[in-house]
């Protein structure tokens, strides 16, 4: 049994359909990426997943327990974390209060903020500074260490190259592998298609609010990711 | 000379009490975004929910607080579940509009019940005792105990919003109610428990203001005016910015009365506007955009 379990998934924003039937399932421990232009779909499903958009589907169970109308705060309790698009740290809060409230819900694990700041040790440096006022990497570091602090069994990683640099993107991919190493599933969304299909173990690419190819990164051609990606 | 300190020493004093009926409002806007419009209506609400207390059991005023805040704090946290969570939202009118609507609604149901008599609670001897300071100088006794609960209630309220979990996630929800679902909270029940902290503070207000005051039915809208004043001149940044305002307040309103006592609230206001022509956005202004 998969440890998340979709099938055909839709949502809207009022009367405007953003999604069309998506199935997509992740195993314990693997790394998922959902790759497509700005606008297939890939934020809006994770954003339904989390709770933040209202969906339907005829199976949405994570641990075999359906998703089904229940609330974005109580989500995170079950285990699904999201490092959400464009980081989003607390202003008002300093940079371990932003770790610390990751925790919020004390669900029980091993994530600590001495484990986040091995991970990341130039957070460590900076602790005391608001969140915001980090350059976008360091922010990144942040929200990904805040939604380890829930210590989550699923990571959702809604674009974390969006506005880095290429040597901060790799420095932030980096540590993904360590994040998988602890038996966390991740499923990242990406419009990077080199970084996605290097870290994944299975690909779906989105386009316009449907899937329209899967399957693992070395069984997958450049030229059907290509047509899938832009729709040629 | 010695007058003029006495002057100046009393609106201090005042000023203390117009910071407590501002720190509720100023958490309220804090947290939620809510201009509460009922704010004042809620200070007199409170009052007569004291005197209800009093005259049922024959406790002074400070007892009757044991039984006021709990039922301030329940009444708050259902109006914000019940009633204003439906309003919050990147538009800032339709809390607006709600809460005026309830102020009216407040006013209306205190005048069919208590009538338009003018109330007051008492506490005594302590109501008279004062302290002298040196010769023609004293305080009084009870406007410091306004003052220093005053000093009291900011130093809590920062101790709770930065230290504690909950004021963790007061300050998360205030900064993007969406991303701090993320993180478990469910900013429905932060609200709630943001008014009915506000209510609290209200209560205690309330029923200090009672006490040096008379008060009825119709006294509310001005005392929301010199909330309002406090918090803008204090500038939303810092609570300590809200005790400032309420002080600038007292004390010019003292010093017009000084010089001609139909100049006491009309003082209050030009300095009102004469802080905002130097400091538009009040003496602590918050440093970040939202």
């Amino acid at each position: 049994m998969s440890l998340l379990e979709i099938e055909n998934l839709t949502a809207f924003y009022g009367d405007f359909q953003a999604l069309f039937g998506i199935s997509l399932s992740i195993d314990k421990g693997e790394t998922v990426a959902a790759i497509g232009a700005n606008g297939a779909g890939k934020s809006t499903f994770l954003r339904s997943i989390t709770g933040l958009v209202q969906s339907d589907a005829d199976k949405f169970l994570y641990k075999g327990e359906t998703l089904k109308g229940k609330a974005a705060c109580d989500i995170v309790g079950l285990g699904i974390a999201m490092v959400p698009e464009g980081r989003r740290l607390f202003p008002s809060l300093s940079v371990e209060e932003n770790l610390i409230i990751g925790g919020y819900n004390q669900r029980p694990g091993n994530w600590t903020l001495e484990r986040v700041y091995k991970m990341f040790p130039k957070l460590f440096e900076r602790k005391d500074v608001a969140g915001t006022a980090l350059s976008g990497g360091e922010q990144q570091m942040v929200a990904i260490g805040r939604a380890l602090m829930s210590n989550p069994d699923v990571l959702l990683c809604d674009e974390l190259s969006l506005g880095l640099a290429p040597i901060i993107i790799k420095d932030i991919y980096d540590a993904l592998p360590s994040i998988k190493a602890e038996g966390i599933s991740i499923l990242v969304v990406e419009q990077d298609i080199n970084q996605a299909l290097a870290i994944a173990d299975r690909v779906y690419c989105f386009q316009e609010g449907r899937i329209s190819l899967s399957g693992k990164p070395d069984d997958l051609s450049k030229d059907q990711i290509a047509a899938a990606y832009f729709g040629r | 000379m010695i007058e003029w300190a006495n002057t100046i020493i009393q609106g201090i004093l005042t000023g203390g009490l117009y910071a407590m009926f501002a720190t509720g409002l100023a958490i309220i806007f804090g947290v939620m975004r809510l201009v509460n419009i009922s704010h004042g209506d809620l200070i007199v609400l409170a009052a007569f929910v004291a005197m209800v207390v009093i005259e049922t059991t024959g406790v002074n005023p400070f007892v009757s607080m044991i039984a006021v805040l709990p039922v301030m704090f329940v009444f708050g946290y259902f109006l914000q579940r019940g009633i204003l969570n439906y309003t919050v939202g990147d538009d800032l009118l339709p809390p607006l509009l709600v809460t005026f609507g309830l102020s009216i609604v407040i006013q209306n149901v205190l005048l069919e019940v208590f009538t338009a008599d003018s109330q007051r609670l008492k506490a005594g001897a302590l109501e008279i005792q004062s302290l002298q300071l040196t010769e023609g100088l004293s305080i009084g006794v009870f406007p410091l105990i306004i003052f220093v609960t005053a000093v009291v209630m900011i130093i809590g309220l920062q101790q709770l919003f930065n230290y504690t979990r909950l004021g963790r996630a007061f300050r998360a929800t205030s900064d993007d109610a969406v991303t701090a679902q993320l993180m478990g909270i469910n900013h429905k029940h932060i609200f709630g428990l943001a008014m009915g902290l506000a209510l609290v503070l209200v209560g205690i207000a309330g029923v200090l203001m009672a006490i040096r005051t008379n008060f009825d039915p119709s006294i509310g809208p001005s005392r929301l005016l010199y909330a309002f004043e406090a918090v803008i001149m204090g500038g939303l940044g810092s609570l300590w910015g809200t005790l400032l305002g309420g002080i600038i307040l007292g004390v010019a309103q003292n010093i017009g009365a000084k010089i001609d006592p139909g100049w006491q609230i009309l003082a209050g206001h030009v300095a009102f506007l004469i802080v905002l022509v130097f400091r538009p956005n009040g003496l602590f202004p918050r440093t970040r955009d939202d």
